[in-house]
């Protein structure tokens, strides 16, 4: 089952306003693999993340996940726009972490996981109580599940945030530049965790600029500028022997 | 040169300041000021206390059955009137921010007009309205005198709660407007549908920014219900005015009900500092902060 596409985004394009952020991307990820998108700021990675969990809705092409179409509902030869509940429903099992965390302030930790599980999925609180104490045991936070997100370190919070992420069971995790708001100090203990998960065998697409993690956790890795897929492959290929003189140029540049 | 040698020289107990008496800073302003308020204020004692007032009627009428009765239903209007108000502010605030046009329409036009037009005059608009529709109701199924509906209570209620529900949605769209875009990002992310984003993580975030004015719009209500004298409904002010159309003791009865509106006021403010502390849970307050 290794073949198994879970992801598959076909000539993806979008606009804001005059701006065209994505220009026909394609992108493939298989089940268990974890792919890294690089590129400057401003390339569109973000923005391909966001469409995947139709945080943002496409201007053309079209995304898959697990086999089906995200946004739309294909009946014959006519593609039906779904509705706000049919979206709601394809995001409980695409999970994302954000730059800037974005847990609940008004919740504890523990709430802030349980929240998911029981409100949108409908498990017992119970239940769900006792995954997301095993859950934030894994990140290394048993003793914060009290507290506020308030009073928690960044890294802290972007542990909780994959926690929370994880306790929906998705079948595959974003992550849109997790270590970009944190201070340096606090940037492996969030790695050592995404890196924990990749071992697991979730699929992870991750925004990064974090060369290392890119060059060890990684399979594949995109490297995108200006809108488009300058170059895709292996972690290992693309980040030694880039094929493109760009690439080589920004790896070259974020790794001094 | 050392500076051993300089501090010899003449400069010993300089930096020794500890044994010297303190002379605190004179306040000449604070205490010219306090002194002119205290003349004022005994001016205005002695002015009371030698003016045509009969405390004693203040005294009796101040826990009198009519009195009392008219505070309660003061209270009762003040809670009708503000929860219509807020259950119409939030709606009207969500349907200002959807995404659909025609319920934004709805929402621009309700906050227009009924923020266009004084209380008062919608509270006589209510009242009056059997001038017009003599009769409500669902042809064949139901139908009703209209001033058997429009009693004072229910003219009041509405008159108060929809025009409240005009200026409440506004507070309501600021405090949707201040929560995060990072927050309904999360919210959608779990799989959250928007009335459950707006349930759960939206509106309790603010409920914080909400707290401070739809408070001081409670506090407005306690007085704006008096309003409600004019169409016939028996509160405090209106009561009061029965007893003194009757004894003639104007002035000592309206000090009667100016003291219940400041009791209820002041014991609303104190209400309202828990109310705050109970959604500000998560945050750090700015003052503990500074």
């Amino acid at each position: 089952m290794s073949n198994d596409i879970i992801v598959k985004a076909v000539d993806v394009t979008k606009h804001f306003g005059n701006f065209l952020a994505l220009d026909k991307v394609n992108l493939e990820v298989t089940r268990g693999e974890v792919s890294c998108i690089i590129g400057p700021s401003g390339s569109g990675k973000s923005t391909l993340l966001r469409c995947i969990n139709l945080l943002e809705r496409l201007d053309g092409g079209a995304i898959w996940v697990n086999n089906e179409l995200v946004g739309y509902r294909r009946e014959g030869d006519r593609l039906h726009e779904i509705s706000d509940v049919e979206i709601s429903q394809q995001r409980r099992r695409i999970g994302m972490v954000f730059q800037r965390f974005n847990l609940f302030p008004h919740m504890t930790a523990l709430e802030n996981i349980i929240e998911g599980p029981v409100q949108v999925l409908g498990e017992p609180a119970r239940q769900a109580r006792e995954r997301a104490e095993t859950l934030l045991e894994r990140v290394g936070l048993a003793d914060k599940k009290d507290h506020y997100p308030s009073e928690l370190s960044g890294g802290q919070q972007q542990r909780v945030a994959i926690a929370r992420a994880m306790g929906m069971q998705p079948d595959l995790i974003l992550f849109d530049e997790p270590t970009s708001a944190l201070d340096p100090e606090l940037v492996s203990e969030v790695l050592d965790v995404m890196r924990d998960l990749a071992s697991s065998g979730m699929t992870m697409i991750v925004v990064t600029h974090e060369m290392g993690f890119a060059r060890n956790v990684a399979n594949t890795v995109t490297f995108m500028e200006a809108g488009k897929v300058i170059e895709t492959g292996l972690a290992s290929e693309v980040l030694s022997t880039p094929k493109s003189a760009r690439t080589a140029e920004f790896i070259k540049a974020v790794q001094s | 040169m050392n500076a051993t040698t300089i501090r010899t020289t003449g400069d010993i107990g300089k930096y020794e300041i500890a044994h010297l008496t303190l002379v605190p800073k004179r306040h000449i302003g604070r205490t010219v000021a306090a002194a002119v308020v205290l003349l004022l204020f005994a001016a205005l004692v002695r002015a009371f206390s030698v003016g045509q007032i009969e405390w004693s009627y203040v005294r009796d009428f101040l826990f009198a059955p009519t009195i009392i009765a008219g505070l309660g239903n003061t209270l009762l209007m003040t809670v009708a009137a503000m929860t219509l108000g807020i259950v119409l502010g939030v709606v009207i605030a969500i349907m200002r921010i959807s995404g659909n046009p025609v319920l934004s329409s709805i929402a621009v036009g309700y906050v227009w007009v009924f923020r266009g037009a004084p209380a008062l005059l919608q509270l006589m608009l209510w009242f009056n309205l059997a001038l017009i529709f003599p009769t409500m109701g669902i042809p064949g199924l139901f139908e009703f005198r209209t001033v058997d509906i429009m009693t004072p209570f229910v003219s009041a209620m509405l008159g108060l709660g929809i025009s409240q529900g005009a200026y409440t949605s506004e507070v309501v769209r600021s405090g949707l407007l201040s929560v995060d875009s990072g927050q309904y990002e999360a919210a959608r992310s779990i799989g959250m549908t928007h009335m459950k984003m707006l349930r759960r993580i939206v509106l309790p975030q603010a409920m914080r920014v909400m707290i401070p004015p739809i408070g001081n719009e409670v506090i407005g209500m306690v007085k704006l219900t008096s309003l409600a004298s004019v169409i016939q409904y028996s509160e405090i002010l209106h009561n009061a005015q029965i007893i003194y159309f009757a004894n003639t003791r104007v002035l000592e009865l309206l000090l009667v009900a100016s003291f219940w509106y400041l009791f209820v006021v002041s014991i609303l403010s104190v209400g309202q500092h828990y109310i705050e502390r109970y959604f500000g849970r998560g945050i750090k307050s700015i003052r503990s902060s500074v």
